[in-house]
């Protein structure tokens, strides 16, 4: 496998689907950061087949892991301290995202309200189902999978 | 402080009180005509909607209490260009409490998120109206003397009605009813009302294409409309039209006991000779639209009598 330097402080993404680590990196705001970030494209991964992999120098806190649970909940994060794996954090569906998706239906309130959250709360996990706070209407885009 | 955004904000024991209380209400109208005084409902009516605005005016206005507000967007700041939050604080200033309605859907929802005043959901599109879900429970209760056991006909446009899916989640939370649901094929109950409502708490329901087939098993038979815009084709429509029009030869296969509950404007689909059925009662139904509203002001306000 392709070797990237390994990381001091950061977090690894592992098992992105492969082709989707440059939406998440968009996703998580990492341009937007002022830190190293690594970007492997169809690693080979026994489990996968192929897989992308993300890597951030940068403190933990500075990601936010429930949009990543909301993009994938399958993603494994793994926390590096000084170049070792000091944890795994395992991702699980958000009860509740802000300012992620807008809200589709054209008769909801945030289409007219100015300053207004996009809210959309988990109504199903088993079937992986949000509903807008306000409407309750259904999220129908596609989530990274 | 609490809001009633949506019918099932209140558990089943709230419920069975505030209806306790609307029944006290309708029994002793006296003991409660001053109870209000000195408080004040505003009423935020972004669009026109006559009944459910004067049911609300007139119950704070039995209760000794005032009323002001506005009944179109057009005559209020919302015009100018007034965000929803904006307008609750200001009116928070002016009101006790405020029935809110609104053509977007979660608008009062917004609204009760900025407010320090309690706010009711007086209908937001085609989202909820949880006080016309009052309404039907106090109806049928009041009638029928229960909420549960019972056979609730459901008759007419079930897929756009959201009065229907309202009373229908509503229900469910009761033992041993059964829906029937008449309707047209292209106008049943959404899948989410079949799957995550009925089937998901296990309640008995079926589904017919004619009236007449399901009124003689019916204990109450919630008439709604049939809009001809609705049918796919001109030749459905005209096929089964009369499917969905009650009148006195289809009463007569109904029991001697089942009540005729509308939430209105009635059209065409229940003839004016039906009305003088004692069985009629959507006209009663507007009677404990008011009675019920009064209960929830006085819940909401935790005024005690």
């Amino acid at each position: 496998m392709l070797n990237v330097g390994a990381l001091r402080e950061g977090y690894v993404l592992d098992h992105i689907k492969a082709g989707k680590a440059m939406t998440i990196y968009h996703d998580l705001k990492l341009d937007k950061l002022d830190c190293t970030v690594a970007i492997i494209k169809n690693a080979r991964s026994n489990k996968m087949g192929v897989k992308d992999i993300i890597k951030v120098e940068c403190p933990i806190e500075d990601l936010d892991l429930d949009i990543l649970g909301f993009i994938d909940h399958n993603i494994t994060v793994n926390i590096i301290k000084d170049e070792q794996i000091v944890a795994k954090k395992q991702l699980k569906l958000p009860k509740q995202i802000t300012n992620v998706i807008k809200c589709k239906n054209p008769r909801c309130i945030t289409s007219i309200e100015q300053g207004l959250d996009h809210v959309f709360i988990l109504a199903d996990e088993e079937k992986e189902i949000y509903r807008c706070k306000y409407c309750e209407e259904k999220y129908r885009g596609k989530r990274n999978k | 402080m609490r809001h009633l955004m949506s019918p099932l904000d209140f558990s089943v024991e709230e419920l069975d009180k505030l209806l306790d209380l609307a029944g006290d209400i309708e029994r002793n109208p006296d003991k409660y005509a001053h109870v209000c005084e000195g408080k004040r409902l505003a009423t935020l009516f972004y669009e026109p909607s006559t009944r459910t605005r004067l049911s609300f005016e007139a119950a704070m206005m039995n209760l000794g209490g005032k009323v002001l507000g506005f009944s179109t967007a057009d005559s209020s700041s919302a015009a100018k260009g007034e965000s929803v939050a904006d307008t609750i604080r200001v009116t928070s200033c002016y009101a006790d409490i405020c029935a809110m309605r609104h053509p977007k859907e979660g608008a009062p929802l917004v609204a009760s998120m900025s407010s320090t005043i309690p706010v009711i959901n007086a209908g937001d599109g085609g989202h909820q109206h949880p006080t016309q879900t009052l309404t039907d429970l106090l109806t049928i209760r009041s009638l029928k003397g229960r909420l549960d056991n019972l056979t609730i006909g459901l008759c007419g446009d079930l897929k756009f009605g959201r009065t229907v899916h309202s009373l229908i989640e509503a229900l469910v939370r009761y033992d041993n009813v059964k829906f029937v649901l008449i309707s047209p094929e292209e106008l049943r109950v959404p899948s989410y009302i079949r799957e995550d409502v009925l089937e998901r708490n296990h309640v008995a329901y079926q589904e017919e294409e004619r009236l007449e087939d399901a009124i003689p098993d019916l204990d109450i038979l919630y008439m709604t409309r049939v809009q001809k815009e609705r049918f796919f084709n001109e030749e459905d429509y005209v096929r089964m039209k009369d499917f969905y029009i009650l009148d006195k030869q289809k009463m007569e296969l109904a029991k001697e006991d089942m009540y005729i509950l509308h939430p209105l404007p009635r059209v065409n689909e229940i003839s004016v000779e039906v009305d003088s059925d004692p069985r009629a009662a959507y006209f009663r139904q507007a009677q404990y639209g008011v009675y019920v509203r009064m209960a929830l002001i006085l819940t909401l306000l935790e005024v005690e009598v």
